[in-house]
């Protein structure tokens, strides 16, 4: 919502300066977005041409001397047809900005001639599209003054933005009203009468709708004026018109532009002459459709609203009116229109449409209905005064609502609600300045709300109105009463999971990303996503149109655009949700990673001491593995079953799993496949955990720790090492090796793998070094024999292998 | 005596030219071995007469010993030697560099570790954190909100809608992270002091908005908070996050469906430089909305909002950490450039805490 300076005071005596007003209006709920204090137009003076002679070089070139107020005059050269010696005009000196031309003057040569400045157009100065010739001043204007204050250019433009729930600040009046409550003036009041009318008006209107739905058009409001002439509306409303953004067309037109900003109350005017038959407001038939002001065809539909008469629809209601019955120069009668619409209605159908305009802003807020009637006057009284012509006897069909909620108001929710300390006279002093009616005295008020307040509904909008009148910045900030002497955790288990993954991984060297939600299709396709429950409806580009199956996609993609910039070897995490299905169980905290290139855990790149190998999956399964137990799980409790999901490299990926069902995530090298889906080179390996899959750890009644146990007796260590087939797990191997003597080894590691020809085909040696760990008494030779014979036999029953001789 | 005396100096200038460990052995072998010099002096002690045998074997025992020590002396010194040559040829370039720790090359994005320093001092006032779905039902995000069917508040939000379902209806990413408030009121008795960080989504892209960014909303209910308590929460809040002694806060009436009395929250600073200054300057930059929670929300979450009231508010945690921070483009937070992640990133053990600062 723009207005000027001056417009406003002609709504309210005030003597604020701009800047009290301005601070005013946006610590009452008004806030002011852009103030232009004109200031661009102070450069611009009065001048005199004194000589105007032909340009040597040039036809159509004149050289003036011109009179700046400042002593020697200024040689000018000109191309106007209308310069002229002793004319008075707009003067522009070197270094001024002009804004029509969007340059700033310099000294220049035109044709060989020296010009010092220019005698502007009006369209120049963005005063008028006028452009034949600069501008015509009438004689004796002292010369050297400021063009702006004669010509009314220096009238500061306010820009406020206006929230949803106060249309009744949507025009100048009802700022001003504000303004006064807030004790910056006085209101001027529009005093409005209705005018004299001569006869009864010749067009018949009929709001034509279902009774379920006369909500659409309450009432509806015309009046004819006969014997108009149309034409350019007067200056100071052009200029009005001008400086809030809007293009003069001519008096009718621009008297309902005047009104929707002055008063908030949109007009409409038809010409007369061709409408044909009367006027019928009713919802639009499927296949109508019409020509609109703005000269584009609309399709209507059953859901909105239309005016029409015998040639069909003349207007859609409330946003446009149409080419066919629009006014223009040769208009000689007119209706005017003044009318009520169904907000809902209107927002549906300008949005359907795609039609914003400043009528529909006003109706979809909400219009004040009480000043239909006195807003077709203002309107028929603007119409006569401007373009002459008598007056018919208004017509107003259907019925004007008259709210009239009254709200029971405690005086003292104001307190339980704001902390401010009001008087129930202040409270009704500021409540009347705003047009609330006030009665009753004593604790609870008797609060009628004004007819341009819709959103006023109950105790809490009042409170509302007193607290920003009364001054929110007064109210002294109050401590929020503590709640105990210590505070206690407050994450969740899930939450506090998140965490500690995310900085687990962040000290494997691994960069925290934070990628879309959304992916492309292709992608949430090619790891086990792309249902129809998680596409978006309208998403804002097909790139990221699916909400993510996995963190892995966002991060590869992401590792393929670092790549590109010259960084291909990168640790990404993400800790995040993924996205199975549209509700809330099927949204999972997942912790995933990827690495790619030779970013393993001491660092992407070449280095002195390493020469930079590829990650793989044990990378990945090293990551996964520091998530799980930052997470408070013992990773060495889980199993670990070959391969994963599609994904993944059949060969290179694994399971982690409780029990046959419960998958705790996925690790391993990226399928080939799924790398060309997703354009990107590999070697790139990857993990995930699904957080919410963890078992929850059991509560302790204390937190004391289990006593440690220290033998005093030495531990020995015994080396085998077993040919088993290629394809025997290591798991498998270490299990049984542990499971020989469970009271003596106390660990098994593996410390080598060879594969090589002299063990034969599909064959490989594991081997082990075992921990033995003796509890009671010091080992003797046989029982050390008898422990290895017996992890011997374990394995080689539970591997099928031998023990390498 | 005199023999004995000899035979000592003797010894000794043997030990002093042995140049090496085996030549000091040899030295040894010479003078204390079986067939050692002192040994052989040492046999003829069986031939002496008592007397001279008193004289001469404490002496001979005192050569032993004082020889013995005078070869070990020697054989550390020996040792040493080989040892400072074999050290003098072990010298390595220390200059080189090493690689960084991984703990220090890591990095926590901005958003985690803004969302830690809040949780930080939420807690300190009593709040918890709450959570929700970010696939929101039309309910939940709107119509329980206050913002009914068609009303245009709900065009302000610009809504990501997901496909039809067979009923016709559609559910919306959400557009805020106020639906956890009506969650939360479902589920739990007031006194309610929740904080709600997530991510947020709105259909809209362009150099300061991103279609996915990150609110924090925060919610008080029970039976007196009221606006002032609500100006003390976020003045505190923001004194501690920014890490300020004073900030200067203005709040402005507006509009938002799910809270009456709604306020605009605007903070002083000065943004003349590069950086933006809190506490100081004359510049008002709006950082937050809040509000009374709105009585039908109140309604919405099963409460009786004649006998419980409250306070919201939301602000954007993507916004509050490049105001902090200093990151100039907000869609750089969702490109994962490694470069952006290292420089913007937080290394993983700055853990803010109150007790050692939110920031380092």
């Amino acid at each position: 919502m723009k207005f000027t300076l001056s417009w406003l005071k002609d709504h309210l005596e005030t003597d604020a300066t701009l800047e009290e007003i301005v601070e005013k209006l946006t610590l009452i709920g008004l806030e002011v977005e852009e103030v232009d204090d004109k200031s661009q137009f102070a450069p611009f003076k009065i001048a005199k041409v004194l000589s105007a002679e032909k340009h040597p070089d040039a036809d159509k070139l004149q050289v003036l001397s011109v009179d700046i107020g400042e002593g020697t005059p200024v040689q000018v050269v000109c191309g106007a047809p209308n310069a002229r010696a002793d004319m008075y005009g707009a003067f522009a000196a070197p270094g001024a900005y002009v804004p029509g031309l969007e340059i700033t003057l310099a000294v220049g040569k035109i044709r060989g001639v020296e010009s010092h400045g220019m005698m502007c157009s009006e369209r120049e100065l963005e005063m008028s599209d006028e452009h034949d010739g600069i501008i015509d001043l009438p004689e004796g204007l002292e010369v050297g003054g400021s063009f702006a204050e004669y010509a009314g250019l220096n009238d500061p433009v306010i820009e406020i933005g206006i929230t949803p729930n106060r249309p009744d600040a949507l025009g100048v009046a009802g700022i001003a009203r504000d303004l006064e409550a807030a004790g910056l003036g006085k209101v001027k009041p529009v005093a409005i009468s209705a005018p004299k009318t001569n006869g009864a008006c010749p067009v018949n209107v009929k709001l034509d709708f279902d009774k379920s739905q006369e909500d659409l058009c309450p009432a509806f409001g015309l009046q004819l004026v006969r014997g108009v002439k149309n034409g350019p509306s007067p200056k100071w409303m052009q200029q009005r018109l001008l400086a809030i953004g809007l293009r003069p067309i001519s008096a009718l037109v621009d008297i309902t532009n005047y009104a929707t900003f002055d008063m908030g109350r949109p007009l409409h005017v038809f010409d007369a002459d061709k409408v044909k038959g009367d006027i019928v407001v009713r919802r639009g038939k499927q296949g109508e459709s019409y020509l609109a002001l703005d000269g584009k065809e609309y399709k209507v539909t059953d859901k909105m609203t239309v005016i029409a008469d015998d040639n069909g629809i003349e207007s859609l209601a409330g946003i446009m009116g149409g080419e066919e019955s629009g006014c223009g120069d040769d208009t000689v009668n007119v209706l005017v229109e003044s009318a009520l619409w169904d907000p809902l209605n209107i927002a549906r159908t300008g949005r359907d449409l795609g039609i914003n305009t400043d009528a529909r802003y006003r109706f979809e807020r909400g219009v004040d209905p009480s000043f239909m009637e006195p807003g077709l006057y203002h309107g028929t009284n603007l119409v006569m005064e401007l373009c002459g012509g008598e007056a018919f006897e208004p017509l107003i069909a259907g019925e004007i609502p008259k709210p009239n909620l009254i709200i029971d108001f405690p005086v003292s929710e104001v307190k339980r609600l704001t902390g401010i300390e009001v008087s129930t006279e202040e409270c009704q002093s500021i409540l009347m300045r705003l047009g609330f009616g006030v009665s009753g005295m004593g604790e609870t008020l008797q609060v009628a709300v004004p007819s341009w307040r819709p959103d006023v509904f109950g105790k809490a909008d009042i409170v509302e109105e007193v607290m920003r009148i009364h001054g929110i910045n007064n109210i002294e900030p109050q401590p929020l009463e503590a709640t105990g002497a210590v505070g206690s955790k407050i994450l969740t288990v899930g939450q506090t999971r998140a965490r500690n993954a995310r900085r687990a991984l962040a000290t494997r060297g691994m960069l925290e990303a934070v990628t879309y939600s959304f992916i492309p299709e292709a992608h949430a396709k090619a790891f086990g996503g792309g249902s129809e429950a998680c596409k978006l409806a309208n998403p804002i580009s097909v790139e990221l149109s699916d909400m993510r199956p996995s963190l892995l996609p966002g991060l590869i993609a992401a590792a393929g655009k670092n790549q590109d910039r010259g960084a291909g070897d990168v640790a990404l995490f993400e800790v995040a949700s993924i996205y199975l299905g549209d509700t809330p169980e099927t949204q999972h905290r997942v912790a995933g990673g990827i690495r790619r290139g030779s970013a393993g855990l001491t660092g992407g790149g070449r280095d002195w001491r390493d020469a930079g190998s590829p990650v793989d999956v044990f990378d990945a399964k090293a990551d996964a593995f520091a998530a799980l137990e930052a997470c408070g799980m013992d990773a060495s409790k889980a199993q670990i079953v070959a391969g994963g999901p599609d994904w993944y490299h059949p060969g290179r990926s694994g399971t982690i799993q409780l029990g046959p069902k419960l998958v705790l995530g996925h690790f391993g090298e990226l399928h080939p496949m799924t790398l060309e889906t997703l354009d990107v080179s590999g070697p790139i390996c990857g993990f995930e955990i699904m957080l919410d899959n963890l078992p929850a750890s059991r509560k302790k009644a204390t937190k004391t720790k289990p006593p440690l146990e220290l033998s005093g007796l030495q531990s020995l260590a015994r080396d085998f090492a077993f040919v088993v087939d290629s394809d025997c797990d290591a798991l498998t191997l270490i299990k049984a090796a542990q499971g020989a003597d469970k009271n003596l080894v106390a660990s098994v590691k593996i410390f080598d793998i060879f594969e090589g020809p002299s063990l034969g085909e599909n064959k490989k040696s594991i081997a082990i070094e075992v921990m033995l760990q003796p509890k009671d008494k010091t080992l003797t030779e046989e029982d050390i024999a008898g422990v290895s014979s017996r992890i011997i036999a374990t394995v080689e029953k539970a591997t099928g292998g031998t023990l390498r001789g | 005596m005199t023999d004995i005396a000899e035979l000592e100096t003797s010894i000794r200038a043997d030990i002093d030219v042995a140049a090496d460990e085996a030549a000091l052995e040899a030295v040894r072998v010479a003078s204390l071995g079986k067939k050692g010099s002192i040994s052989d002096v040492m046999k003829t002690l069986g031939k002496m007469s008592d007397e001279e045998r008193k004289v001469q074997g404490p002496a001979l025992n005192a050569l032993k010993a004082s020889i013995t020590e005078a070869i070990n002396e020697r054989k550390e010194v020996l040792k040493r030697a080989t040892m400072e040559i074999r050290l003098a040829s072990e010298k390595t370039d220390v200059t080189l560099p090493v690689r960084q720790s991984p703990s220090e090359a890591g990095r926590i994005h901005p958003i985690s570790q803004v969302m830690d320093e809040i949780t930080a001092i939420f807690a300190d006032m009593g709040f918890s954190v709450a959570e929700g779905p970010e696939i929101e039902t039309d309910y939940y995000n709107f119509t329980a909100l206050n913002f009914p069917e068609g009303h245009p508040a709900r065009e302000m939000h610009d809504t990501f809608f997901m496909q039809e379902d067979e009923k016709g209806e559609r559910k919306v990413l959400r557009t805020h992270t106020s639906p956890v408030q009506i969650r939360t009121m479902e589920n739990q008795e007031p006194p309610i002091r929740i904080i709600i960080p997530g991510k947020t989504y709105r259909c809209d892209a362009d150099a300061t908005h991103s279609p996915m960014f990150h609110q924090l909303e925060g919610l008080v209910v029970d039976k007196k908070a009221n606006i002032a308590n609500l100006k003390w929460v976020l003045e505190e809040f923001c004194k501690s996050f920014f890490e300020v002694d004073n900030v200067n806060m203005r709040f402005r009436p507006s509009f938002f469906p799910f809270t009456e009395p709604s306020l605009e929250v605007d903070i002083q600073c000065d943004r003349s430089g590069n950086e933006v200054k809190f506490g100081e300057g004359n510049d008002w930059m709006e950082i937050l909305g809040c509000g009374m929670v709105h009585p039908n929300v109140l309604r919405s979450g099963g409460l009786d909002p004649d006998v419980y009231q409250g306070f919201a508010w939301g602000i954007g945690i993507d916004r509050i950490a490049m105001l902090k921070y200093g990151m100039p483009d907000l869609r750089a937070f969702f490109d994962a450039n490694a470069r952006w992640m290292k420089h913007y990133g937080f290394r993983p053990l700055d853990m803010p805490t109150l007790f050692g600062g939110l920031s380092q």
